[in-house]
């Protein structure tokens, strides 16, 4: 391989062919800079998708009762299953590590709601604290429910904004402080919030979880449950984790509950990570898309070099004819073409690749859009693409130098 | 020097098979300057590329230096070729983007004789053709006549025990003519033995042995007293 006689023969013919050289090298650099751009970016895009869906799928999983699907210890079937306070605080206490946000949620559709000659009915819920943060949603005016709130069970309300609109004419600030009466029982306005989950949402009213269940005479149902998992980098893990914690919660209703352990009907389960998994999909399909556009660029910029290789090799017929006159043996000619050839796509896919990581490293951080976050593009990627490179020399060229092997020196000097 | 016995080669052309050789007996001492003369079709070319390890006959035998060509892997034949022989062509086939002298030296890289050498010896031989001056200079900024010189350098270079001239003076005037084939006498004068295709009677007039051929075979064969050509430059 390493023949300084030889490397001085590629040096003197690249040397005296420079257009011939750079239009080779043009197509490889060219390939393997798209190849890597495109990479760059679908990374940053991956990333990008991640955070979006991250931020707006958090590890958040919900509990809640339903009918009972078998019998068990004598209990009938279709049995309906409510959670009380009790399975609240068990889970608090047992999991008070994992658990990031948490709430009991309880709702009473069609709540007679008026303000002076203004009414409506609306969907009053008892929550508590963490459910602004569970629900992604943000205060307007005022504050939310406090766990004092919770403590004393005042008889406080926050409302979402098409409340205000039709009750308080829209304007936030008017309506804290006023005394709005719910199905008869007057509460202090003390909070607005929006909701990005759309305008039904804004048509809710929260109220403590304490004063909704003392109110209305329901200790024992406390509806249903979410909660958010500790955070993790990653999201198989983060689903594990979600995954083992909801099974875990689910076993213990069953025992408190007297549910038959294989009645999959009895709790409501709902990991909303598990919709992620799609959106991780697309993640994995773009990356396919990306590599497979980025090879297919690849292949047919070896395409080019081969062809090039072939038309080079037909032009020098004439030249190859004479060294094989002159004592060149096949596999001389063979590997002159070769090193050539190698020599030509590697360094001309080396300037492709470093401009390509100069663009990104420089560029990259400078793109601030949602979806795609620092593209960049791994060192492993970059050494594939090298590995894949000296494969595309000798692939170019190995065509190309068998058939000059093959050219007779009587025909290729040949009088026309 | 060379040794050929009852030399046979068609060609295949479609369905027909053309009979170009049809027993050609003829040896070559070391040091004869031979001329092989014919009309178009006569099948000198064909020879020449017998002689000159290119193409490989279909019956009878060819020695060259007491050693048998036959049957020669590519690899052999190239090493041969190098080993044996020197080519002089008619349309010089240089290497255009190559110098002189990295033309001349060409044969030795393929020796696997080393950079410094190699351009001793080519520079030795450049000299020797009265080209010294001109090693640098690519094939497109020298004359006709230089071209051959060079061509005629290299030839020498890996020093062959043959010279195989192919219609060598066919792409130059007269005056040049006489030139190369001063040259090609003074390298004879040395010693090597060289043959020459030629259609023109002139050159093989200063060649010490002319020989015949028609039709795929010998019809005469005559040693002559050569003309000297530097009587005519």
């Amino acid at each position: 391989m390493f023949n300084i006689e030889r490397w001085q023969e590629i040096f003197e013919t690249i040397s005296k062919n420079k257009l011939r050289t750079a239009l080779t090298g043009l197509s490889v650099s060219s390939g393997i800079f798209i190849l890597i751009i495109l990479l760059g970016v679908a990374e940053g895009l991956r990333k990008g998708t991640k955070k979006q869906f991250e931020k707006d799928i958090p590890t958040k999983l919900y509990f809640g009762g339903r009918f009972t699907g078998k019998e068990y210890k004598g209990l009938n079937p279709n049995r309906k299953i409510r959670l009380n306070l009790e399975d609240y605080q068990n889970i608090n206490k047992q999991f008070e590590d994992d658990l990031q946000y948490r709430t009991a949620n309880i709702k009473r559709y069609g709540a007679q709601t008026s303000y002076k000659d203004k009414n409506g009915v609306y969907i009053l819920f008892g929550v508590m604290p963490d459910h602004m943060q569970l629900e992604n949603a943000y205060l307007i005016a005022g504050r939310f429910l406090s766990e004092k709130d919770l403590e004393t069970r005042a008889k406080v309300v926050v409302l979402g904004t098409r409340i205000i609109a039709d009750i308080f004419g829209g304007d936030h600030k008017k309506a804290i402080g006023k005394f709005l009466t719910i199905n008869e029982i007057k509460y202090t306005v003390i909070g607005v919030t929006e909701d990005n989950g759309g305008e039904r949402e804004d048509t809710y009213m929260f109220t403590p979880h304490s004063t909704m269940t003392h109110l209305y005479n329901s200790p024992n149902n406390a509806g249903s449950f979410q909660f958010t998992v500790n955070p993790e980098e990653d999201y198989d893990i983060a689903l594990a984790k979600a995954d083992k914690f909801g099974e875990l919660v689910v076993d213990n209703l069953k025992k408190a509950h007297n549910i038959h352990p294989e009645d999959d009907k009895a709790i409501n389960f709902f990991n909303a990570l598990e919709g992620g998994k799609d959106i991780y999909m697309v993640n994995v399909g773009m990356k396919i898309f990306f590599w497979g556009i980025g090879i297919l660029t690849l292949l047919s910029g070896i395409v080019g070099v081969s062809n090039i290789m072939i038309i080079i090799v037909k032009e020098r017929t004439k030249e190859i004819g004479i060294r094989k006159a002159l004592g060149a043996q096949p596999k001389s000619i063979v590997s002159m073409i070769l090193h050539e050839s190698i020599f030509i796509t590697t360094l001309f896919g080396f300037i492709g690749l470093f401009l390509a990581l100069g663009i990104l490293e420089f560029l990259g951080p400078k793109i601030e859009t949602d979806f795609i976050i620092s593209p960049t593009v791994d060192f492993n990627v970059a050494i594939s693409t090298v590995i894949m490179l000296v494969f595309a020399g000798a692939f170019a060229g190995y065509l190309p130098a068998r058939r000059a092997s093959k050219i007779k020196p009587i025909i290729a000097l040949r009088d026309e | 020097m060379i040794q050929i016995k009852d030399l046979h080669k068609s060609y295949q052309m479609g369905k027909n098979s053309l009979h170009v050789l049809k027993g050609i007996n003829f040896e070559v001492e070391e040091g004869e300057l031979v001329s092989i003369m014919g009309s178009s079709g006569s099948g000198k070319s064909t020879l020449l590329n017998i002689l000159g390890i290119l193409d490989e006959a279909d019956l009878g035998t060819y020695t060259l230096d007491n050693t048998l060509i036959k049957n020669l892997s590519e690899k052999v034949a190239a090493q041969y070729r190098n080993k044996f022989l020197g080519f002089i062509f008619q349309s010089f086939n240089l290497i255009n983007y190559k110098s002189a002298l990295d033309n001349v030296s060409l044969p030795l890289y393929y020796q696997g004789v080393n950079r410094k050498e190699r351009f001793e010896r080519s520079m030795y031989y450049l000299e020797k053709v009265g080209l010294a001056d001109w090693s640098g200079h690519l094939p497109s900024e020298l004359s006709g006549g230089q071209k051959q010189r060079v061509a005629i350098a290299r030839a020498l270079a890996s020093d062959p025990k043959v010279l195989l001239a192919d219609e060598p003076t066919g792409a130059l005037d007269t005056k040049t003519s006489y030139e190369v084939m001063e040259l090609i006498q003074k390298i004879n004068d040395e010693g090597k033995t060289i043959l020459i295709v030629t259609h023109e009677p002139d050159i093989a007039e200063m060649t010490k042995r002319i020989v015949n051929l028609k039709d795929g075979l010998i019809i005469d064969d005559t040693r002559i007293e050569p003309k000297r050509a530097s009587l005519y430059v």
